[in-house]
Order: C-alpha cells, then sequence, then structure tokens
C-alpha cells in the first residue's frame, strides 16, 4: 500500500474486554499470596534493580492484571531476584516466586504477533 | 431508641417522636450488618426486644411542629396536634441516603442495570432477583465508591465513612450468590478503618477474588444489550481503562438530609457547612448542641456506622441524665 506518511497511534485506554486472563490465573494458582497485593509500594521503594535502571517491582502486578503480557516479558528480565522486595511487603507476598512463574509461562501466553 | 431506653433506666419519663410508621430508621431496610454479615432483624429483635418492656410512649407518623423553651420547660406541639411539655429535649433525626440521580452521569433511574447499595440491600434481604438483561445472572459487576461522598459536584466534601467497607461486604455478598461472577471496586481511598474491616478487605481479595482498581468512574452508557460500558482511570498505571459490566452498583453516601435541617430550624440550632448538626465540642461535648437542654444523638451530627450510633445514643442519654441532675 501506498505510504501517505500516516502513522496510527495505539489507543492507550486500557479495554479490559480484551483482557486475557490466562497468564494471571495460573500465577495466582500457584502463588495465591499475589491476590493480596495493596500497590502499596514498598516493594519498589528497596528494589535493587529500581535503583538502578527503570523497573517498578509493583506495577508488575498491575500489568499481569491488564494483560499487558510483552511489557511485563520485559519489565521481569531486570529483576535480580535478590528478594528483598520479600522481606518489605506488609502482606507477606512472595515476589520471588511470582516472577519465577511469570518467567516459566509468560512464553505459552504471549500474543503471536508481538 | 437507645437513648430512650437508657433514659428510661434512669428513671425517667420519655416521649419518643417518630416521623416513620415504624422506628428504627433506615435499619428496617438493610439486610446483614458489616463486616461480620450479623443479620439485622437480629439486632433490631434485641433492640425492639429492649424497649418493649419500657415504659416508654413512641408517637408515630408524627413530626415536631415546633419547640418553645419557657421557664426551664419546652413545650413541643407535633403535627398530631398533641402539646408536650419537656425538660429536655434529645434530637436523633438520622440522615438521608445520596439521591444517586444527581450523579447523572452514572444513569441511575435512566439506565436498567444501575442501582444503589441501598438497593442491593433490599434484594438480599427479601432475596430479590439478581438477574439481568434477558434473565441471565450478570457475569461482570462493578461497585462504585463514593458516589454522593468527597465530591464537590455533589455539594458533599465529607467521607461518609460506612461506603468502603459496604462496598467489601456486599461484594463479598454478590461472589456468594454469583460465584461465577468478576467484581470489581472502583474507589478513590479504601478507608478501612475499624475493628476486622481490613480483614473483611483481605479476605475479599483472598478468597473471593474481588478486584479493586484505584480509579473514579467518570460515566457509564448503556449498550443496546442493557450491558454498562463504563470509563474510570487506572490511576496506578496511569491509563484510561474501559469495561463493559452487566450490573453497576453505585455506593451512596450519607447527608444530613431534610428531617435534620428541619429540626435544626425548629429547635433553632445550627448545622456545619455539610448539613450534620453542629456540636459544641467534637471531643467532650459531641452530644450537645449549642441550645441548653437540646441534645444530640447519632447520624444527625455525622456519618456513623450502626456501631458508632448505638455508642452515641448511650453517651446521649448519659449527657442529659447529668444535666438533668444538675439542673432541676
Amino acid at each position: 500500500m501506498k505510504d501517505f506518511g500516516f502513522t496510527v497511534i495505539k489507543q492507550r485506554t486500557i479495554d479490559y474486554d480484551q483482557f486475557d486472563g490466562r497468564l494471571l490465573n495460573e500465577v495466582l494458582e500457584m502463588e495465591p499470596s499475589f491476590k493480596v497485593c495493596l500497590s502499596c509500594g514498598g516493594c519498589t521503594a528497596t528494589c535493587s534493580a529500581a535503583d538502578l535502571v527503570s523497573f517498578n517491582v509493583r506495577r508488575m502486578n498491575l500489568l499481569l492484571r491488564r494483560g499487558e503480557t510483552v511489557e511485563l516479558e520485559s519489565e521481569i528480565q531486570k529483576c535480580m531476584l535478590c528478594g528483598k522486595c520479600m522481606l518489605v511487603c506488609p502482606r507477606g507476598i512472595n515476589l520471588r516466586n511470582v516472577i519465577m512463574l511469570i518467567k516459566k509461562s509468560i512464553l505459552k501466553y504471549k500474543p503471536v504477533n508481538s | 431508641m437507645e437513648t430512650a431506653c437508657a433514659l428510661t433506666d434512669a428513671g425517667h419519663w420519655v416521649t419518643v417522636i417518630e416521623k416513620e410508621e415504624q422506628v428504627g430508621g433506615k435499619l428496617n431496610n438493610w439486610s446483614y450488618l458489616f463486616p461480620d454479615f450479623t443479620p439485622v432483624n437480629k439486632i433490631m429483635d434485641a433492640l425492639q426486644e429492649k424497649h418493649s418492656e419500657k415504659d416508654f410512649s413512641i408517637l408515630t407518623q408524627t413530626e415536631v411542629r415546633t419547640i418553645q423553651r419557657q421557664n426551664g420547660k419546652f413545650n413541643i406541639e407535633t403535627s398530631g396536634e398533641q402539646k408536650l411539655e419537656a425538660d429536655a429535649v434529645v434530637v436523633a433525626t438520622g440522615y438521608e441516603l445520596f439521591d444517586a440521580r444527581r450523579k447523572e452521569e452514572y444513569g441511575y433511574k435512566i439506565y436498567d442495570h444501575v442501582i444503589t447499595s441501598a438497593d442491593l440491600e433490599k434484594l438480599l434481604l427479601h432475596d430479590g432477583d439478581l438477574t439481568v438483561a434477558a434473565g441471565a445472572n450478570p457475569k461482570r459487576i462493578a461497585f462504585v465508591h463514593c458516589v454522593g461522598s468527597r465530591d464537590e459536584k455533589s455539594g458533599n466534601h465529607y467521607c461518609s465513612k460506612v461506603c468502603c467497607i459496604t462496598g467489601v461486604k456486599q461484594a463479598i455478598e454478590l461472589k456468594k450468590r454469583l460465584p461465577e461472577a468478576e467484581i470489581y471496586c472502583f474507589y478513590m481511598d479504601l478507608r478501612m478503618y475499624g475493628k476486622n474491616f481490613e480483614e473483611l478487605y483481605r479476605e475479599a481479595q483472598e478468597k473471593y477474588d474481588i478486584q479493586f482498581i484505584r480509579g473514579r468512574l467518570s460515566e457509564a452508557s448503556e449498550k443496546i444489550d442493557k450491558s454498562l460500558l463504563i470509563k474510570s482511570e487506572d490511576t496506578l498505571s496511569g491509563r484510561p481503562l474501559k469495561m463493559n459490566v452487566d450490573l453497576l452498583v453505585l455506593l451512596v453516601g450519607m447527608e444530613a438530609g431534610k428531617g435534620t435541617s428541619n429540626a435544626a430550624a425548629t429547635c433553632g440550632i445550627g448545622c456545619e457547612e455539610s448539613g450534620f448538626l453542629k456540636t459544641t465540642d467534637s471531643f467532650l461535648k459531641s452530644n450537645f448542641s449549642e441550645k441548653e437542654g437540646i441534645f444530640l444523638a447519632g447520624s444527625c451530627t455525622a456519618p456513623m456506622t450502626v456501631n458508632d450510633t448505638i455508642l452515641h445514643a448511650r453517651s446521649a442519654a448519659q449527657e442529659v441524665n447529668n444535666w438533668l441532675k444538675m439542673n432541676n
């Protein structure tokens, strides 16, 4: 097709009806403690990686709950698995296991065209 | 009623003037109470039993027309043409629910499947029909927190205190009845201040898979199949979010209401900016109005839980008793 020089901007709105919850459900089943996240951000505050690169552990929960699989995949690579987030978490979530579970399963659920 | 019982116990003769057909106020329409799902009728029966043994009179479907204080006595005239004389007056006019039609953008009474928390409470009380379009059970349900509270557009800047936990409680009740449904709560802040409130919130996440999304709904619109498209910001990820739901529940707040503003005018006592009645000191004199001999009890002074109301009512009785002892 002829290139008219226009770009199509991807909509920023999260369309929840398009949400694929399979990865989320798998993670929650294996690590139910992740259900009770309060989004307080204590994990991100203490994160060794977040101090050096743009990495936000709290957002991992959101990316997972909104089905942002592509972004999630690149995000979790930044984690060094030091486990400081788990020491801080007020609700005792096993975040390291959450990351490991996502790493293990994400390729299964990643959209084909991404 | 609690104040009347306590004052009768202290040896005073009490007359209760009730606007409605029966005493008990809004509790008559509630099903279960947060945070432990105590059936309302258990509380009501216990209160009823307590006051049925006591010797005081109740004038139902009656309102106060005028109150005048002369030579230390209050002369009261009611809508039933009765004339009463009293040494002290307790105002316990309660609150009104926010009229959700005022938030037109949420479509209450415009769209079929937008209901308020009070409507849901009645449905739960009478085991009512929860089905939506085509008689199917709702698959996705959203709760909107702070409807008519913390909202200057509604004229109410204050927090109504009870809606956060009511939302959590009702979400759990719906999930119990409709285990297949996905349930979302849209909140600005979750104020789980009371005993066992935080525990119930945790249980909602852990056991009932209720999801909490931080963001206030901007609007709802009805689709042709009667489902609702709702829009909000997912403030934690900083992006707009839209979602289709089958049922929308608005957690309506508390307002001082007409009954309380009328009482303020009749008694000649002041209101706060919020419309609730002014107390002379919020710590030490929360049952005292600005007028000598006129006392305040319950949610006519501020939004209160059932528990708060009972305690405030009891303290009102004690203040009245002390005051009567000192002044008679």
